[in-house]
């Protein structure tokens, strides 16, 4: 059984092709972790899979009645916009009082109901979007770079929370991150995306897949990788068929 | 009692407080201060056609003041800056509309009453599109109201929940281009995204939930109508602008009043 399958689709946005012939799936219970440079299509990736971007060719299939779970990568709420951290997890469906304090405790953030949401930390925001995923007992949760501008310690406790998550629930998680690091070790499945699949496996076989080393190279945290990415795309580009390591 | 000019007055000022209110607290959300300008000033141009054309003056407030909202949202849809697409539409249609009005026969003496309003005039007729008008506002946005919250937090996270972003646009275009055609007559086309913006931001700095600050946008406007009138008739100010300056001193106790309660 497939929760959300990916055949063959690309993605324009303006005049840009943006997502060339990717093809994915998502299991019951597993995690994916979708890396990549900047710009080199994961958020549209995720956002194509949730139907938020419409696919030029290829298709997207969700199970029927799939229920999907979705942190976006940032919340920048309005200021001038009063919202306690309960009316949020109730919108857009209302929530009882004993749902919401028990999904707050769930993400480690007991009694914060009447907390204006634009007095949270970035960890703190990160956990009640994750809590709002978990409010439609999602069977899959999307989630668009979910540590940014979270500290170490703050990211691997995310992580840490959300494999408790995966292993009481059972949903299935699908995340993008440029982090490679932490996300490598919590991953099932790893695919390396730069417009196109480039490389997919175990966080094991694609840390040593040439064309991952080739994006983001050996030992360093992916920033520098990442420039000298650009001016050898083609070369890779290329390398990448021929080693199916999925 | 209606046929009081004072009456019916201050039951104008109270309806389109009414609508202004929950309307108002998402143009200040959603940033759409300008927007509802350019809605208003296109109004303008829409009286002179109705005026032209023998139609109510509000339907053809309505009507240009929607074209102008559903044509903004496409302009910026395509990747035009949204600040220079509102600019230029905003004043030409306002500059249009004067060029327009200055055709139209003995019109040029009431001119000054769609820019700056003319609520002592108010007859029973308007007081019905007002109310009428009003309560058709404040059902729409009622009923959409989670829909358009979340939309307003997050467009992402409500399509990922099956809405549609586009028709949440659509439902405050259109509740846009009804309070500016009713809020006319009531502080005229120059003022009107006062009455929106105002009474929101007064709300803003003691409300803590998004329902209580729609409700207190709504009594803020209402009060400001209210002390407006007074102050007119008892100052021999204009009414219109007499309206939105009390706006703008129950705005001023507001946010001190909040600072001390944060203090």
């Amino acid at each position: 059984m497939t929760l959300i399958e990916a055949e063959g689709v690309s993605v324009t946005l303006g005049a840009q092709s943006v997502l060339q012939d990717v093809s994915l799936k998502l299991h019951p219970g597993e995690i994916v972790t979708i890396v990549g440079p900047n710009g080199s299509g994961k958020s549209t990736l995720l956002r194509t899979l949730l139907g938020i971007v419409p696919v030029i060719s290829g298709r997207v299939t969700r199970k029927a009645g799939l229920r999907i779970g979705y942190v976006p990568q940032k919340l920048t709420l309005d200021p001038t916009l009063p919202l306690p951290v309960a009316r949020f997890l109730s919108l857009p469906r209302r929530q009882s009082r004993a749902n919401i304090a028990a999904v707050l405790a769930r993400v480690g953030l007991p009694g914060v109901e009447a907390r204006p949401m634009s007095g949270l930390s970035g960890g703190q925001m990160q956990r009640v979007l994750l809590a709002r995923a978990l409010l439609v007992k999602p069977e899959a949760i999307l989630m668009d770079e979910p540590t940014q501008g979270l500290d170490q310690p703050g990211e691997a406790a995310f992580y840490r929370l959300l494999e408790e998550v995966r292993a009481e629930t059972g949903a299935a998680v699908l995340m993008v991150s440029h982090d490679l690091h932490v996300v490598m070790a919590a991953s099932d499945r790893v695919v390396c995306l730069n417009g196109h699949v480039c490389c997919e496996g175990t966080p094991h076989v694609v840390s040593n897949a040439p064309e991952y080393r080739a994006l983001f190279g050996e030992g360093t945290r992916g920033a520098l990788a990442l420039y000298q990415h650009r001016h050898d795309h083609g070369h890779h580009h290329d390398g990448c068929e021929g080693h199916d390591h999925a | 009692m209606l046929d009081d000019f004072l009456t019916r007055a201050a039951l104008a000022g109270v309806g389109v407080a009414c609508s202004t209110g929950p309307l108002g607290v998402f143009v200040v959300w959603r940033r759409m201060a300008y927007f509802g300008d350019a809605t208003a000033h296109a109004a303008i141009l829409g009286v002179a056609l109705a005026l032209a054309s023998d139609l109510p003056v509000a339907v053809g407030a309505a009507g240009v003041a929607a074209a102008m909202g559903l044509t903004v949202a496409n302009l910026t849809g395509r990747g035009w800056a949204a600040d220079t697409v509102l600019g230029v539409l905003a004043h030409a249609a306002l500059a249009l509309g004067l060029v327009a009005i200055s055709f139209v026969q003995n019109v040029q003496l009431s001119l000054e009453s769609y820019l700056f309003g003319d609520i002592l005039a108010v007859s029973r007729a308007d007081l019905a599109v007002i109310w009428g008008g009003a309560a058709l506002v404040v059902a729409l946005i009622v009923w959409r109201w989670d829909r358009l919250l979340l939309t307003t937090v997050n467009e992402d996270l409500a399509h990922a929940d099956g809405l549609s972003p586009t028709r949440e646009r659509l439902v405050l275009t259109v509740a846009l281009a009804l309070v500016v055609a009713i809020s006319l007559k009531i502080v005229g086309a120059l003022l009107i995204s006062a009455l929106l913006i105002v009474p929101a931001a007064a709300a803003r700095a003691l409300a803590r939930g998004p329902e209580a600050m729609a409700v207190g946008a709504t009594a803020v406007g209402a009060g400001a109508a209210l002390l407006g009138l007074w102050a007119s008739y008892h100052f021999d100010t204009p009414a219109g602008p007499s309206i939105v300056t009390a706006a703008a001193g129950i705005f001023a106790v507001a946010v001190v009043l909040g600072r001390l309660r944060r203090a």
